[in-house]
């Protein structure tokens, strides 16, 4: 499944088309194959690893730093580099926090032989 | 190949990589490998967006400044976030998750609004040098930048509200001690989201109106608390789960605001993470999404504790219990919330070290919704250093009760009410339960014989087999494990 993904995302990655229901109707693919994905992989992921789950997942939405940085970046004004700056701030809090917990329960999962 | 060529092919490795993450959290040995690469893509993918256009246009006209600006923001933030993390205590693990998530969804409702601001500006600033590249005329109405940014905008105001409230009803902050039961609370709900549908409508059609987005943020941010409010401690798995995937569909969203793909993949997966969570909690909880977020529990009115306890409640005393113990050769311990209240994770592994040291076999019964989000129990064990594989889930277990010589029920109750499976008029029945109730010997540890959150009694405490021991969950069982050391 993770291969049929590939040229998808591949043609993501040439040229984006100029027509803004063409560019929308492929962004609206990566999305619904995305979830479809998620659904087939996060379905096997046992009970007992449900907590690291949401914290990891959590951890993974903080992506919409990568949105702040561009919107922060483009300096066009003031205000927008600001809004910016504070989602980068509030998205890395996200980030960090999410892996760095997740790091610290899964090491209570696989605890150091003694 | 052109630089945002190289870009995207970044962005498309970080996201295979967040996809191998989720799928490595199969194992508790893989996992850890998978959030290195999770956390490796996010890297990659942040490292990428430094090279975008307009990053590179603003270094050009400002030399480091953007650059600078921008690791101080990131860097701040990364390491607030990172010491909250190593500080958290385990049980205090589902409020830092709903604080997370809503510092996520408010990060994408800046998003919006930077990006709003930018395009807005741009068209008006299109004839300065270097933004020519840039020219855009007036925002087009219903476009899919102006139907994305209200829908992040929403989203993600949703999102940061309603995890403030449920963080601190976690943290039992006094204020929201109670659950918010105005009578008239579905209308208002109702009447603020007509209004905020309206005013997502408005956002659309007018997307050069800045004020319009931010009354668009005001409503969403109260809707957040209002639909939060009414909700009971008891369904804050589902609370969690769901604003899991909001947060998630937040930054699905952004990713169309910005066309950008990797947020759309990483926003998504998140987004059907939490969506399939918040059904297997549900599940386990016999509840419906609806029932959970606009209902209180049914009041269906049921036989009173008195009617089903009289006279067949049979207690014991620490030393009883412990000759029980001592001829068992297994026993099984179902742990619920209360002993995570009662900080017993600890004592408990002690009493199962001293059973297993005379040749006892135990193991551990966990139910789904056991603790305050999914899969809590199996952290708060795992932190008190019971290995991994002694837990058991639910279905795994059930089948053993009936060759099990003790049951040992410490702070559980609505998980272990054989009501669910015989009867049929039950507020709970149907739903999933461990059948303890089908050992040879039940210990049930409980302060007193209140009912659990669903509110009605349970038959086991009245069964014959079983054997109530009143105490605080900590105290009884290191009472309990004094005992069979005397002997």
């Amino acid at each position: 499944m993770l291969p049929c993904l590939m040229p998808l995302l591949l043609a993501d990655a040439a040229a984006v088309p100029s027509d803004p229901a063409a560019r929308f109707i492929r962004l609206l693919t990566v999305f619904l194959l995305a979830m479809w994905v998620g659904f087939e992989v996060i379905t096997k992921v046992p009970q007992r690893l449900h907590t690291p789950l949401t914290s990891g997942s959590n951890a993974i939405s903080g992506i919409t730093a990568v949105g702040a940085i561009v919107a922060a970046g483009a300096v066009v004004s003031s205000f927008g580099s600001l809004f910016g700056l504070v989602a980068l701030f509030l998205a890395m809090i996200n980030v960090a926090g999410g892996f760095v917990v997740t790091y610290r329960m899964l090491q209570m999962f696989n605890p150091k032989k003694k | 190949m052109s630089s945002q060529a190289w870009i995207n092919l970044a962005y498309l490795i970080a996201s295979m990589l967040f996809i191998v993450a989720f799928k490595l959290m199969s194992g508790p040995r893989t996992a850890v490998r998978g959030n290195f690469l999770g956390a490796a893509g996010m890297a990659i993918a942040l490292a990428a967006a430094l090279f975008e256009a307009p990053v590179q246009q603003a270094i050009a006209a400002r030399g480091a400044w953007p650059v600078v600006l921008l690791l101080l923001a990131g860097g701040a933030g990364a390491a607030i976030g990172a010491a909250m993390a190593l500080k958290y205590p385990m049980t205090g693990m589902p409020q830092m998750v709903a604080l997370l998530n809503g510092f996520g969804g408010a990060a994408s409702v800046f998003v919006a609004a930077a990006e709003l601001w930018n395009m807005g500006t741009r068209a008006l600033q299109s004839d300065q040098p270097g933004m020519a590249a840039f020219a855009a005329a007036e925002l087009a109405p219903w476009t899919q930048f102006a139907i994305a940014t209200a829908l992040t905008g929403l989203i993600g105001a949703v999102t940061f509200w309603g995890s403030l409230v449920a963080f601190g009803k976690l943290e039992e902050l006094p204020r929201f001690k109670k659950p918010w039961t105005d009578p008239n609370r579905h209308w208002i709900n109702l009447a603020l989201a007509a209004l905020t549908l309206l005013t997502m409508a408005g956002v659309c059609a007018n997307p050069n109106s800045f004020l319009l987005f931010l009354l668009l943020v005001v409503l969403g941010s109260l809707l957040g608390t209002t639909l939060t409010l009414p909700i009971g401690g008891a369904d804050m798995p589902v609370v969690i789960c769901l604003l899991n995937s909001y947060s998630g569909l937040a930054a699905a969203a952004a990713g169309f605001v910005i066309d950008n793909s990797v947020l759309v993949i990483a926003g998504s997966l998140v987004g059907a993470s939490g969506l399939i969570l918040t059904a297997i909690m549900c599940q386990a909880m016999n509840r419906s999404l609806v029932g959970v977020l606009f209902g209180g529990l049914g009041t269906t009115t049921v036989a009173s504790g008195d009617e089903v306890y009289a006279g067949k409640v049979k207690s014991a005393s620490a030393e009883e219990i412990a000759m029980v113990l001592e001829g068992a050769d297994r026993v099984v311990i179902v742990p619920g919330y209360g002993l995570a209240v009662a900080q017993a994770q600890h004592a408990v592994r002690e009493l199962a070290d001293v059973l297993e040291a005379r040749g006892t076999t135990v193991e551990y019964a966990i139910h789904p919704v056991a603790g305050r989000m999914p899969g809590h129990m199996n952290v708060l064990l795992a932190e008190a250093d019971i290995p991994y594989e002694k837990l058991r889930e639910m279905d795994d277990i059930n089948p053993t009760f009936p060759e099990t010589d003790v049951a040992i029920v410490i702070g559980a109750n609505d998980v272990v009410n054989p009501s669910a499976r015989n009867d049929p008029q039950s507020p709970i029945a149907g739903m999933p339960i461990l059948d303890v109730d089908k050992a040879r010997t039940v210990v049930v540890v409980k302060r007193s014989l209140s009912p659990g959150f669903a509110g009605i009694p349970n038959p086991l405490f009245a069964a014959d087999n079983t054997l109530m021991y009143f105490a605080d969950g900590k105290k009884a069982v290191l009472d309990l494990t004094a005992a069979i050391q005397k002997h």
